[in-house]
């Protein structure tokens, strides 16, 4: 074998691991999903196996999932964009901090020692009718009775900025954190005043970690199921929140399967197009 | 022997200088590759041989706590075998672990309803227990055995163990038991207490008290339509639908809600604890007994021991005090002591003919058509 031979394979040697693992718990299974998606379910007993197109018709005709969906987007579209105003000040701030960037980046990462779950379930104790913003707005006397805060849409918006502005905090700092210092400097020596120089070179620089983490952000948003249960209503669910009901409280496997596959196509199709405009390095390169 | 004592007598070989060290990793090693590599079929087959352990899934909470104390760690104290508790919200979501799992994964677990057990029989999921074995089960009602009875003739897979009932709950402080007795289950759909009522997520109770709701017979729904609205109206002055039995009793002691349906025992615990909570069952409120299923491909022979042994009498009245849901011995054969009969829902005849139970056929029946229509109507639809 040459030595060219030899080192083309050895990058495929390296990946065949991770393929491996892939392949076995990503692709097999999803291809277990995309089968059931064709299945029907029976009233009583097993499903039956076939090719049947019920659950994809319904899927894709019935207003109800579709309405979801949009909901579901909107959700995650509006949690995107609150994370990107609030984390974009705090990455800022602890890429030009001098000397405990360390310290701040690791009280950045502390929430994720703590369980996503418990994290949700601690606005319970916060914004509740006896929690710690009603017990303490009732004791200064800025209300009588407490206020209903809980179960809205807001609240799981809120529940959904909690757990992902550190992923998009981080992905703004490594963009800011490479950005040439010096390029302000000379911005500045050019007359561009802070903000100018703010706005016409660091951000369009640091623009491909916004969108990375404006990605992760939307993606983990749109997918998630715990938030709405613990800090929704009861109109206030969301696409996962159907495939769970079809799988586990219907018993309908088939229905999920198909379900959780529009989800998946649709989110796919939007990492796609991220793919197409700013590329997938930015993304691995904010993970990293 | 298990497996540490293995590894003590390997290391003992070593250092005795019995085996090489070249040995000694790879028999160490092989060990973990074989560990690493058991797939769950090789629980079925070691079922068969000596059982270390069964695993119980139950309802979490008071519930759970009740029988790890009053009756798992005393049955691992007598037999050695340890229980494996485990929790699960409601029943549709263990009926979907246990069908995606191995026959033998999942041995025991606290069903509610007949209905459930319908459901557990029409996916193959039955055990047949051999009764001689249970001798505890003589002093069980003959009205809860029949229901199973009625569904599989020639054997049973459970054996029942207790019974309550979804009535309505209540804050003192803010509905009197006048006014909770008055309005009975329309409680739910009142303008009054709108952004203050709550609800399970289940599809059943909601059709149940939607029925009640709207003076018809829960075992036979004529008018659907009317049921529906009635679930709609609810759903619109509901703050939260409930999710579990912690969840419930959150919601109302920190009186977030003041009035729902809620589950006997769970209220009766709140009640322990000193809140100023109501129970009230409304006619025909929604009776259930639970039962301990064994499923298919359990180790049986210890699955029966235990079943034995939680329905002894001790056993099973302290279980019972502990989640306040009255016990299935016959109170007209077994001495029940004081605390039982105090328990809401608690039958003193031995025929719980003045409950009201689902008829599974009726409720099963229209299981795939209702718990969807639900899924919508529960989100604004």
């Amino acid at each position: 074998m040459s030595i060219e031979q030899r080192e083309a394979r050895q990058p495929w040697i390296l990946l065949t691991p991770a393929l491996t693992a892939i392949s076995l718990l990503l692709i097999v299974p999803l291809m277990f999903i995309v089968v059931y998606s064709f299945w029907l379910k029976s009233a009583v007993g097993a499903d039956t196996p076939g090719f049947y197109l019920d659950n994809w018709t319904e899927v894709l005709t019935d207003r109800f999932y579709r309405d979801i969906l949009l909901n579901t987007l909107k959700i995650a579209a509006i949690t995107t964009v609150a994370c990107a105003l609030l984390g974009y000040p705090a990455a800022y701030f602890i890429s030009r901090s001098k000397g405990n960037k360390m310290i701040l980046l690791l009280l950045l990462m502390l929430p994720f020692w703590i369980s996503y779950i418990i994290r949700t379930m601690s606005w319970i104790n916060i914004l509740g009718v006896s929690g710690a913003l009603n017990s303490a707005m009732i004791h200064v006397g800025l209300i009588d009775e407490p206020i209903q805060m809980l179960y809205n849409q807001t609240t799981v918006i809120l529940g959904l900025v909690h757990f992902l502005l550190p992923f998009m905090v981080l992905n703004i700092f490594v963009s800011l954190d490479g950005i040439d210092t010096n390029l302000e400097d000379a911005a500045s020596s050019l007359g561009a005043t802070r903000w100018q120089g703010f706005l016409q070179v660091t951000l369009p620089l640091s623009l491909p970690g916004l969108a990375a983490g404006g990605l992760l952000c939307f993606v983990l948003a749109a997918g998630t199921y715990i938030t709405p249960v613990i800090l929704g209503g009861p109109p206030d669910a969301m696409f996962a929140n159907l495939v769970y009901e079809a799988i586990i409280r219907q018993l309908n496997w088939p229905l999920g399967s198909a379900l959780s596959l529009l989800l998946l196509i649709v989110l796919g199709v939007l990492v796609l197009i991220y793919n197409r405009y700013l590329g997938m390095a930015q993304l691995a390169k904010g993970l990293g | 022997m298990d497996d540490t004592k293995r590894y003590e007598r390997l290391r003992e070989r070593f250092q005795n200088g019995d085996i090489s060290r070249r040995k000694f990793f790879g028999l160490l090693g092989a060990a973990g590759a074989a560990y690493g590599l058991q797939m769950p079929f090789a629980r079925q087959a070691l079922a068969a041989g000596d059982v270390t352990q069964v695993r119980f899934d139950g309802w979490g909470g008071v519930v759970s706590e009740a029988f790890r104390k009053h009756a798992f760690d005393p049955y691992t104290e007598k037999t050695g075998i340890k229980v494996i508790d485990g929790t699960f919200p409601g029943g549709d979501e263990y009926l979907a672990l246990v069908r995606a799992s191995q026959p033998g994964e999942y041995n025991i677990a606290h069903l509610s309803g007949v209905f459930d057990y319908a459901r557990y029989a029409s996916f193959d999921l039955t055990s047949e227990l051999n009764i001689a074995n249970i001798p505890n089960m003589a002093n069980v009602m003959p009205a809860l055995m029949n229901a199973f009875k009625s569904i599989t003739p020639d054997s049973l897979s459970a054996a029942p163990y207790d019974y309550g009932t979804t009535g309505l709950a209540y804050n003192r402080k803010h509905i009197s038991d006048e006014e909770m007795k008055e309005k009975g289950a329309k409680i739910l759909i009142d303008e009054k207490y709108k952004g203050k009522i709550g609800g399970w997520s289940d599809w059943r109770t909601r059709m149940w008290y939607a029925a009640l709701q709207t003076g018809q017979d829960p075992n036979d729904i004529q008018d659907l339509d009317a049921a529906w609205d009635a679930v709609r109206k609810h759903r619109d002055l509901a703050l939260k639908y409930w999710a579990s039995g912690a969840e419930l009793m959150s919601l109302m002691a920190e009186e977030e809600i003041y009035v729902t349906e809620g589950w006997s025992g769970r209220i009766y615990a709140l009640q322990e604890q000193g809140h100023d909570i109501g129970y009230y069952d409304p006619p025909s409120s929604f009776g259930w007994q639970e039962c301990l299923f064994v499923l298919r491909g359990s180790p049986m022979a210890a699955c029966e021991e235990l079943l034995n042994f939680m329905l002894d009498k001790d056993t099973s009245i302290a279980v019972a005090e502990g989640q306040s849901y009255p016990p299935a011995l016959d109170p007209t054969k077994v001495d029940l002591g004081a605390k039982i009969p105090k328990l809401p829902a608690f039958d003193a005849t031995g025929t719980l003919a003045g409950l009201t139970f689902a008829d599974p056929g009726y409720w099963n029946g229209n299981e795939a058509e209702w718990s969807k229509e639900f899924g919508r109507v529960q989100k604004g639809y």
